[in-house]
């Protein structure tokens, strides 16, 4: 009885994140963004805080509860949208529901880093929505955002 | 019991998942089927498909009796008095719901109290908070002991004479406690209040006897009894029944129409709105046969022997953690330390091991663990002595692959 196809999953650096994660925390500045999102399915949980300024965004940290994949999944991207446009986070964030879904999602001028790791979720639907949560809740952000304008 | 020749009749099973043969213990969320429900369904469909208690034609009257039928058999499957206190459902979630609407909405008012458990289904929690708003009613809380098992003094404590629901499962989805809820309805009704039971997890696992445990109502569904999904029952005593209004209304379930006013068919039709899922009614009555053959005894020792194994080998891995009190039914639920009940699940299901993981739609039990989530193995008729030891083994090459790359 052996593991056929799991650290296609659990690859080193997800499971470095997972271990020691990026950007955890809160922001306490004037003018931060927060959002906290679950999943009710599972109960996973993230909370993201985020200063966006002209657009931009200067800074992104999370508090989170969760699994491996879920919670590294938030301190890529956290690494990964630091100095983005809005735009280009809400872009990303698109090209990465498709990787995790086993679709094309390879765009030039799209540096996705470490999160390219991630792409064996696609073997694992189950758990899919582990690792888009940070990302859906960095949507709902950006949404809220936009309907409080 | 002869497990090899029950585990003959449930086709699923002979199957290979992710390259390893099928060990599945996730039967608390849902039980696989035997052959002869699915074959009852199959026939129902090929030979006397028809609506029932409408028409006068001859595939009506046999769809018709075989509903009937099916609800005689429950009737004596949980020993009611009759067939007018078994109603079908879609689910255990809709007979308490309906319990919820149609009795605690109508008859509870501001300063009355609903008591339940920490311990409850979301099903058997969410109905109650919503009625209590509604009413203006209190929900109160008996709370539990540290091995998860409530105490009858803190029942005693709890429930007042300002109670008039006291709902409580009979066993619970997630420690496998199995709680007193004869003596909780004898506290109950003593005070006036009426005693509400979820038996999601209890009917399927052992001998039910409504009329013995004295309750008011007792909820459970068909699917996870190895009947199909889509069906389920509210037993409730007649005198309570005739006093509620239907929790739905439509077709079918009425006496006399006119423009302004209606009046409902006698029990227990009156809370039968619309077609009813006959052939899942008659899938459950199959299941019912199959399950009284083996004896609801004989099954409920089965599945205590493999606990017991199971906890007995589950306790020797180090670094696991299981919750709940020693004595229960088949279900175990634990975390591997350091690992999230996720992957333990995803890790598992690599090697072929269905288990459960997350909050097993019982949030405020996982506050009460303080943990986020769980992983819960779950067994039954059909489970064997060498799915437990797949699971251990499972569980010890989780931990390594974990250790190694944590």
């Amino acid at each position: 009885m052996s593991f056929s196809q799991l650290d296609q999953l659990y690859r080193r650096v997800i499971m470095d994140h997972y271990k020691n994660p990026r950007n955890k925390g809160t922001i306490d500045a004037d003018g931060k963004l927060t959002v906290n999102m679950n999943n009710p399915t599972c109960g996973d949980r993230v909370e993201l805080h985020m200063i966006v300024e002209d657009n931009k965004i200067k800074d992104a940290k999370f508090l989170g509860e969760g699994c491996s994949i879920s919670l590294s999944s938030a301190s890529m991207m956290t690494e990964a949208i630091k100095g983005l446009t809005v735009e280009e986070a809400l872009h990303m964030s698109e090209l990465f529901s498709r990787m995790v879904q086993g679709k094309d999602y390879h765009e030039e001028g799209v540096d996705f880093g470490d999160i390219g790791a991630l792409q064996g979720v696609a073997k694992f639907p189950a758990r899919i929505k582990c690792a888009t949560l940070p990302w859906k809740a960095m949507e709902k952000l950006f949404l809220n955002e936009r309907n409080a304008d | 019991m002869d497990v090899k020749a029950v585990r003959k009749h449930f086709p699923i099973l002979d199957q290979k998942v992710n390259g390893h043969p099928l060990v599945y213990l996730d039967s608390a969320a849902t039980s696989q089927k035997p052959d002869v429900v699915i074959e009852a369904m199959d026939s129902y469909y090929r030979k006397i498909n028809a609506n029932i208690h409408r028409g006068v034609h001859t595939l009506g009257s046999l769809a018709t009796d075989a509903y009937e039928e099916a609800r005689e058999k429950v009737r004596r499957f949980i020993n009611a008095g009759s067939t007018e206190e078994v109603i079908f459902t879609r689910g255990t979630t809709t007979s308490l719901n309906t319990v919820a609407y149609s009795y605690a909405r109508a008859f509870l008012k501001e300063g009355d109290e609903i008591v339940i458990t920490p311990m409850e289904h979301h099903a058997n929690l969410i109905p109650w908070q919503q009625a209590a708003k509604a009413t203006g009613a209190t929900l109160k809380y008996i709370p539990l002991q540290k091995d998860g098992t409530i105490d009858l003094e803190d029942v005693r404590k709890t429930v007042t004479e300002r109670t008039k629901i006291v709902a409580m499962a009979h066993v619970s989805n997630v420690l496998g406690t199995i709680n007193p809820v004869k003596e909780v309805a004898a506290i109950a009704h003593e005070k006036g209040a009426v005693m509400v039971v979820d038996g999601a997890q209890s009917a399927p696992h052992m001998k039910v006897d409504v009329r013995a445990l004295d309750v008011d109502f007792y909820a459970f569904s068909s699917h996870k009894m190895i009947g199909p999904t889509g069906i389920g029952v509210l037993y409730g005593k007649k005198a309570l029944l005739e006093k509620m209004e239907p929790f739905e209304t439509g077709g079918e379930m009425i006496d006399v129409v006119d423009l302004y006013e209606s009046t409902w068919k006698q029990l227990p039709w009156k809370f039968e709105a619309g077609t009813m899922p006959i052939a899942e009614a008659i899938g459950l009555a199959a299941a019912i046969d199959f399950l009284e053959q083996i004896g609801l005894e004989a099954i409920h020792d089965h599945e205590i022997r493999l606990a017991n194994y199971a906890l007995e080998r589950l306790s020797a891995i180090d670094g696991l953690e299981i919750y709940g009190p020693r004595k229960r039914v088949g279900l175990i639920t634990f975390n591997l330390k350091g690992v999230h009940a996720h992957d333990v699940a995803t890790a598992l299901d690599n090697l072929g091991i269905a288990v459960r993981a997350g909050h097993h739609c019982a949030q405020p039990l996982m506050k009460w663990l303080c943990v986020p989530a769980t992983a819960r193995a779950s067994f039954y008729v059909y489970n064997t002595e060498e799915d437990v030891d797949r699971l251990y083994e499972g569980l010890l090459k989780t931990k390594e692959f974990f250790a190694d790359v944590l």
